[in-house]
C-alpha cells in the first residue's frame, strides 16, 4: 500500500511549513443570477480529512464539484501545491471523486469498473490485475470481482465506488455525500471504515454531508456552509461547543436560544436581561459587541434538572443561572429523556437527561415543579 | 410468482391473443404459401413447387431493384443513424440553450409529416439544386425519414442514464470525447443498433418518398413490385416478398440475440 513513503512525509513536511496542499481563494461561481459560491476561501492541508457540512443548496456539492473540475468558478484562484488549477478539466487533476449515486459503469464487472481509470494511465495489464485485486481486498470484497454492479447490495457498491475512486491514488479524494444511500447501521460502520481507511493510507479526504453526526465522526475539520459561504471553519468540538454564530450553533446540534442585552458585567462575566427567560449570567465572550441585541444559547445536555436547585453558590453571586419552571413535556429515548420545562418567566427550555442508571431516580412527571439549573461558563453569548 | 401467473391464461386471454396474431400474420402466412404455388393464378391452389423462387432468379430488373434497395437502405440507415445519435446527444446532454424545446419539436415534425410532403418538398429541392436523381437522392431522402426515428430511439435511452457516469469517466482520466466512447456509447449502443435496423427496415419499406426521389433507371424493390402488381400479381411477387419477410425476420433475431449477448457478457462490450 505504502509505495512512496518518502514522498509522503514530504507531504506531510510541507503541511508543517504551512503550505496548504488546496488553496481555494475568494471563488465565486453564479448560475445564471443565482450566486452559487460567493467569494470564498479555504485551505485545505495534506491528510486531513476535512468535511464541508451545510443544508441543501447552500453550494457545498458545487464546492465539491468545482474541486473536482466539473464546474468552472467564474472567478477567484484555486492552488494546488501552489499551481492554479482552477481551470484545468477534470482528467487532467489529481483527484478522484466518490458520486453520491455511486455512478458505477453498468456495462462493466467490478474488476473493469476499478480497472477503467488505470487502463486510462496505459498500466500493464499485469500491475492493473495485482492493483485491483488489492483494491477489492482493502474494501474487503475480494471474489466478487466478476459480478456487475447490478448484481451487488447498496453497501457492495459503496464499497466499489470507494474502492475505484481509490485506485488512481489520488492527492486528494473527494466523496460526496457517500453515504446518504446506506441504512442507520451499515452507515455508522462505514464511516468507521472509511476513517481507517484515511489513517491508513494517510490520504486527503473531503466529503461533503448534510448529516452532522456523520462530518463529526469522521472530519478532523468541518467547514459549515450557507448561500454559498463559509460560515465557520473548525474541529468538531470547537464547532459544537463555540459557534461563531447563532446561525451555527442552532444549524449544529440542538440548543436553547433566548434573545437578550448585556446588563451588568463583574469578574469576568456578563448578566443578560432575556425577553422571557430572567437574567442569565455567562461568561464575558471574547468578542461581541455587547451593546447590541444579543442570544444566549445553552446545549440541553449542559442544563441540569432537580426539585430544588444546587444548595449554594460558592463562587459568588452568579456562580449557577437558576430557571424555575413546569415540565410540560417528556420525550423518553432510551439513552437519555429530553424535558421541556416551561419556565415561570414564558420561555420553554429543553434539558437532555442522560439516563445513566437504570433506576428511575432522576424522572419527573408532567406537571412537576422543577429548577432548570446551569454554569455561566456553558452559555454562549452570540450575536444574532 | 410472476412465471405462475404467465403460465396460466384465461380462455379469454387464449382467444384474444389468437385472434390478435391472426390479424396480424393471417395475410402474410397466405402470401408466404401462395410463395410456393404450382399455379400460374394467384387464387387457385395448384400444389407444391418452387418455381416461381427460380423465375425470380432469373428476373434481373426485379434483383436489380431488391440490390438497389439494400444499397439504399444500408447507406441511408448508417449515416441516419449517425446524424440521429448525435442530435439526440445534443438535445439531451447539451447545456439548456435557447430554443431547445423548439429544435426537439422541430426534429420529431417528420415523424408525423405526411410522406407526400417529405417526399414533393425532397423532390422539388433536388430540382431546384439541379442534381441527378438516382441512388444518391434516394439515399439523402431516406437520411431525413428515419433520422428522427433514430433520435427519438436514442433519445429515450440517453435519458435514462445518468449523467454523473460521464462525469465519473472523466474524473478516472478520461478527456471528454473518450468518456463518450468508453462509457455513453458502450451503453447506448442497443439503441443505436436498435435505431440502425428501425432505419434499414423503414428505409426498405419505403414507396412514397422513393418514388418522389428516384430517377428513372434507378428503382428501388417496391417501386419495382408496385409497378408490377399494376400490371396483375405475378406469383414472382409472392416469392420476394416471402424472402423480404424471411430477411427481416432473421435481422430481427440477430439483434436481439446481439443485445442479449452483449447484456450477458457486460465487460467485452466495451472497447478495452
Amino acid at each position: 500500500m505504502d509505495e512512496h513513503p518518502q514522498k509522503q512525509e514530504a507531504m506531510q513536511a510541507g503541511a508543517a511549513l504551512d503550505t496548504p496542499l488546496l488553496r481555494i481563494s475568494s471563488l465565486t461561481k453564479r448560475f445564471g443570477g443565482y450566486v452559487a459560491i460567493d467569494q470564498l476561501s479555504l485551505d485545505i492541508h495534506a491528510g486531513e480529512f476535512f468535511a464541508l457540512l451545510g443544508p441543501s443548496g447552500c453550494g457545498k456539492t458545487t464546492l465539491l464539484r468545482m474541486i473536482a473540475g466539473f464546474e468552472t468558478p467564474d472567478s477567484g484562484e484555486m492552488l494546488f501545491n501552489g499551481e492554479n488549477i482552477a481551470s484545468a478539466l477534470p482528467h487532467q487533476r489529481p483527484f478522484n471523486m466518490m458520486f453520491q449515486n455511486y455512478a458505477l459503469f453498468p456495462h462493466l464487472t467490478v474488476e473493469g469498473n476499478i480497472a477503467f481509470g488505470l487502463k486510462r494511465l496505459g498500466m500493464q495489464k499485469a500491475d492493473i490485475k495485482d492493483v485491483v485485486a488489492q483494491m477489492l481486498a482493502l474494501v474487503q470484497l475480494d471474489g466478487l470481482g466478476k459480478r456487475r454492479p447490478d448484481q451487488l447490495s447498496g453497501g457492495q457498491r459503496q464499497r466499489v465506488a470507494l474502492a475505484r475512486s481509490l485506485a488512481l491514488r489520488p492527492k486528494i479524494l473527494l466523496l460526496d455525500e457517500p453515504m446518504a444511500a446506506l441504512d442507520k447501521k451499515l452507515r455508522e460502520s462505514t464511516q468507521r471504515e472509511l476513517l481507517e481507511l484515511q489513517r491508513k493510507l494517510n490520504m486527503t479526504f473531503i466529503i461533503v454531508t448534510h448529516d452532522q453526526d456523520e462530518a463529526m465522526t469522521v472530519a478532523d475539520r468541518i467547514g459549515v456552509m450557507d448561500h454559498g459561504r463559509l460560515e465557520q471553519v473548525a474541529p468538531p468540538r470547537q464547532l459544537y461547543e463555540a459557534p461563531r454564530s447563532r446561525w451555527i450553533a442552532e444549524f449544529v446540534g440542538d440548543v436553547n436560544v433566548f434573545d437578550g442585552k448585556v446588563t451588568g458585567e463583574e469578574n469576568g462575566r456578563v448578566t443578560l436581561e432575556t425577553r422571557d427567560a430572567g437574567v442569565i449570567a455567562a461568561l464575558k465572550p471574547p468578542s461581541v459587541d455587547e451593546s447590541k441585541m444579543l442570544c444566549v444559547a445553552i446545549r440541553p445536555e449542559k442544563i441540569k434538572i432537580s426539585q430544588y436547585g444546587p444548595v449554594n453558590d460558592l463562587g459568588g453571586n452568579a456562580a449557577f443561572n437558576r430557571l424555575p419552571g413546569v415540565v410540560a413535556d417528556i420525550g423518553y429515548l432510551g439513552n437519555a429523556t429530553i424535558y421541556s420545562v416551561r419556565l415561570d418567566t414564558g420561555a420553554v427550555l429543553r434539558a437532555n437527561v442522560s439516563n445513566a442508571t437504570r433506576l428511575d431516580t432522576d424522572s419527573y412527571h408532567v406537571g412537576q415543579r422543577v429548577v432548570a439549573w446551569f454554569v455561566p461558563a456553558d452559555c454562549m453569548v452570540l450575536e444574532q | 410468482m410472476a412465471s405462475h401467473s404467465v403460465s396460466r391464461l384465461s380462455p379469454f386471454n387464449v382467444v384474444s391473443l389468437a385472434l390478435g396474431l391472426a390479424f396480424l400474420y393471417l395475410p402474410i402466412a397466405i402470401l408466404m404459401i401462395y410463395s410456393f404455388n404450382a399455379s400460374r393464378l394467384v387464387n387457385v391452389w395448384g400444389g407444391w413447387s418452387t418455381r416461381w423462387y427460380v423465375e425470380l432468379m432469373n428476373d434481373q430488373a426485379m434483383l436489380a431493384a431488391a440490390w438497389m434497395s439494400l444499397r439504399v437502405a444500408a447507406v441511408s440507415a448508417t449515416a441516419a443513424t449517425i446524424l440521429g445519435t448525435l442530435a439526440a446527444l445534443a438535445l439531451s446532454r447539451g447545456e439548456r440553450f435557447r430554443g431547445r424545446t423548439l429544435f426537439s419539436g422541430m426534429l420529431y415534425a417528420p415523424l408525423v409529416m405526411p410522406e407526400v410532403i417529405t417526399g414533393l418538398s425532397l423532390l422539388l429541392l433536388f430540382v431546384a439544386v439541379q442534381t441527378e436523381r438516382g441512388f444518391w437522392t434516394v439515399t439523402i431522402a431516406h437520411t431525413t425519414l428515419t433520422m428522427c426515428f433514430v433520435a427519438v430511439v436514442v433519445q429515450s435511452r440517453l435519458g435514462a442514464i445518468d449523467r454523473s457516469l460521464e462525469e465519473a469517466a472523466m474524473d478516472l482520466g478520461c478527456p471528454p470525447a473518450r468518456a463518450f466512447l468508453y462509457v455513453t456509447l458502450p451503453i447506448i449502443l442497443p439503441a443505436v443498433i436498435a435505431g440502425w435496423l428501425l432505419a434499414f427496415t423503414l428505409s426498405l419499406d419505403d414507396l412514397v418518398i422513393a418514388s418522389f426521389t428516384t430517377g428513372p433507371g434507378s428503382s428501388t424493390l417496391p417501386i419495382r413490385i408496385y409497378s408490377e402488381v399494376r400490371l396483375g400479381v405475378k406469383p414472382q411477387i409472392n416469392a420476394i416478398c416471402t424472402l423480404i419477410v424471411a430477411a427481416i425476420a432473421v435481422v430481427i433475431v440477430a439483434a436481439s440475440l446481439i443485445a442479449k449477448m452483449s447484456s450477458v457478457r457486460g465487460e467485452s462490450a466495451a472497447p478495452l
